[in-house]
């Protein structure tokens, strides 16, 4: 359903834009219906960036993002983009930046129903507001007329869930949602994607958590500097992660029961057997991936 | 504007505390409060009141000779009369309003221009952000008073509406870039994208997202630009450039000066235009000081 072909994105920084900052480096994946592709990276990795290519908010510098056979740089004019995000819809990584701040935080319901149920008779657009605010979990006596500032982030968080539940959609991009939850709430948000999974809904999702990325995914791409370090199904990359920057962050991954000293004399004991990473020249900026195993792919090695 | 409680229409109890409510109120607390505020809306207020009632009670023309001449200020002419006979009373309401005219007009021209160009250069970035701001920079640095005098020069009849224009033409500049580059730091909110994605266009995201969120702001913006629409008509005036037909503030400085009030001390025909102009602009001035206090909470006088 979504394909990203040889995506690129260059930032130009600097004064003049003299200087070019490379946010994400020939990048091709897949998101089939029904299924949750986690990309996982560190800070300044360009996941993010990813999600805003995907979601139309950031144009890519080269390469091809299809939905559903169409290429979304193609989708010109404001009807047409309006029609896209009926089908797509993202959520973002902070909840508190999200809401205007003079206005009641279900406002972000009203624009959708403004926008694409103009048709929709009060009565109705509320029972479907309370459907899609039960289904993140929520009390409507609690959440709903309230300002964003009465409201914690984790509320705000799922208020804006719920808001892309109102459409529709066949994709849904979820930029890093988890983070400003508690543990006791972040069970239940991942509990709904897994629900929306069973709908046939496709998931980006955008995390720094490893674990997370564990629980939630079917597939699971790794991101380094922008380019794929590793991809393939989600069982396969933590049982057998394959790039040296994959090993080096599960085994950050803390463990209640063992010390680091203990998890490094134990990887030092079994040195994990080495595969031949691709390699491209220096002044290449593409970003091959070799098929160690079936479906598995590793990258380059940017050091 | 939609209706935001809309999602819960049905739902009709108020919240307990309703925050836009409370923050409203929190404001006019401040305001009562703010000396500044009060002694500079009060003079405003005061002048716009004089300017707006006191044409009704004297003669349809304030240029008709109707007294003695050189009279000083005495209870038929409270503010005495020109060496013509002109009543000077007379001629100070009708001027107060049309320099509260030329400052909505003048002021009102350059606010919308300003702030137009500010939003768009500011959300849509790139290179309309890099066109709009060379125009903005080019008219900042030309200078709007020669500028404003070779043109008002060429025209044949001139009247407040057309001085108004063209000095709402020339003095946007600074408004623009002040509002650019708010809007550039609102436009990267997430709340933005968010409306993006919600099938909104452009204008309305800058109408109902960016802009009420620097409403407080664009007052103030606006406030600068009247006063300082007064400030350049008075000056157009005064070196003979003003309407052609009517009176201001600034014209009666002129003619003053043009028949030697100075001089021969007739100090009733200058002092009340000059204080006329000094006190409203001062106090538009002050009062923008105090309306800054009451919405920034960090210069607050506690």
């Amino acid at each position: 359903m979504l394909e990203l072909d040889r995506v690129h994105k260059v930032y130009r920084v600097g004064a003049f834009g003299g200087g070019r900052l490379r946010a994400v480096r020939d990048v091709s994946l897949t998101v089939k219906p029904g299924e949750v592709v986690s990309l996982i990276g560190e800070s300044g990795s360009g996941k993010s960036t990813i999600g805003k290519m995907v979601l139309g908010l950031f144009r890519p510098t080269s390469g091809r993002i299809t939905v559903e056979g169409t290429d979304i740089t193609t989708i010109k004019g404001f009807a047409a983009r309006k029609e896209y995000y009926r089908k797509v819809q993202g959520v973002f990584q902070d909840p508190f930046s999200c809401f205007n701040p003079i206005f009641k935080a279900d406002r972000v319901f009203e624009m959708i129903r403004s926008s694409y149920f103009p048709g929709v008779s009060d009565a109705d657009w509320r029972d479907k507001v309370l459907a899609a605010v039960g289904t993140v979990r929520l009390d409507p006596e609690n959440v709903l007329n309230k300002y964003p500032h009465q409201l914690s982030g984790g509320q705000l968080q799922r208020l804006l869930i719920a808001r892309a539940l109102l459409l529709d959609i066949k994709l849904l991009v979820a930029d890093e949602i988890i983070s400003m939850l508690d543990a006791s709430t972040r069970i239940d948000v991942l509990n709904l994607l897994g629900d929306l999974k069973e709908r046939g809904l496709g998931i980006l999702f955008v995390t720094h958590d490893l674990s997370l990325g564990n629980y939630v995914s079917d597939t699971s791409v790794i991101l380094r500097k922008g380019a794929i370090a590793e991809m393939g199904p989600t069982l396969r990359v933590f049982d057998n992660p394959l790039h040296p920057y994959s090993r080096h962050l599960l085994s950050c991954v803390p463990q209640l029961h063992r010390t680091w000293a203990e998890v490094d004399a134990e990887l030092a004991a079994n040195p994990p057997e080495d595969v031949t990473l691709p390699t491209v020249a220096e002044d290449d900026d593409s970003a091959p991936l070799l098929e160690a195993e079936e479906g598995h792919f590793v990258g380059i090695d940017q050091g | 504007m939609t209706d935001v409680a809309g999602a819960t229409g049905a739902d009709k109890a108020p919240a307990p505390e309703p925050a836009a409510e409370r923050r409203f109120s929190e404001t006019l607390h401040f305001a009562r409060r703010n000396p500044k505020l009060l002694i500079g809306s009060g003079i405003v207020l005061t002048l716009l009141f004089i300017g707006l009632i006191g044409p009704f009670f004297v003669g349809d023309d304030p240029n008709a000779y109707v007294g003695p001449q050189s009279e000083p200020p005495n209870g038929e002419y409270w503010l005495g009369t020109t060496s013509f006979g002109q009543d000077i009373w007379a001629q100070f309401v009708y001027g107060l309003r049309s320099t509260f005219l030329i400052g909505v007009f003048g002021g009102g021209v350059a606010f919308v221009i300003g702030t137009a160009i500010g939003f768009v250069a500011g959300y849509k970035g790139g290179i309309i952000d890099e066109v709009l701001n060379m125009i903005t920079n080019v008219v900042l640095v030309l200078p709007a008073m020669v500028v404003l005098i070779v043109a008002v020069a060429y025209l044949d009849a001139r009247g407040v509406f057309v001085q108004g224009l063209f000095i709402g033409l020339t003095s946007w500049p600074w408004a623009a870039r002040a509002v650019r580059s708010q809007t550039l730091s609102l436009a990267t909110r997430d709340f933005v994208d968010l409306a993006r994605l919600s099938g909104r266009r452009t204008w309305r995201i800058i109408t109902t997202e960016v802009a009420p969120n620097m409403s407080s702001y664009l007052v103030m913006t606006f406030i600068l630009l009247f006063g300082s629409a007064i400030l350049i008509a008075a000056g157009l005036d005064f070196i003979g450039l003003g309407p052609t037909n009517g009176v201001s503030l600034g014209l009666m400085l002129e003619s003053a000066v043009a028949w030697s009030a100075l001089q021969l001390q007739m100090w009733w025909w200058f002092i009340p235009p000059g204080l006329g102009i000094t006190t409203l602009v001062g106090s538009l001035y002050i009062l923008n000081v105090g309306l800054d206090e009451v919405f920034n909470p960090k210069l607050r006088e506690l």
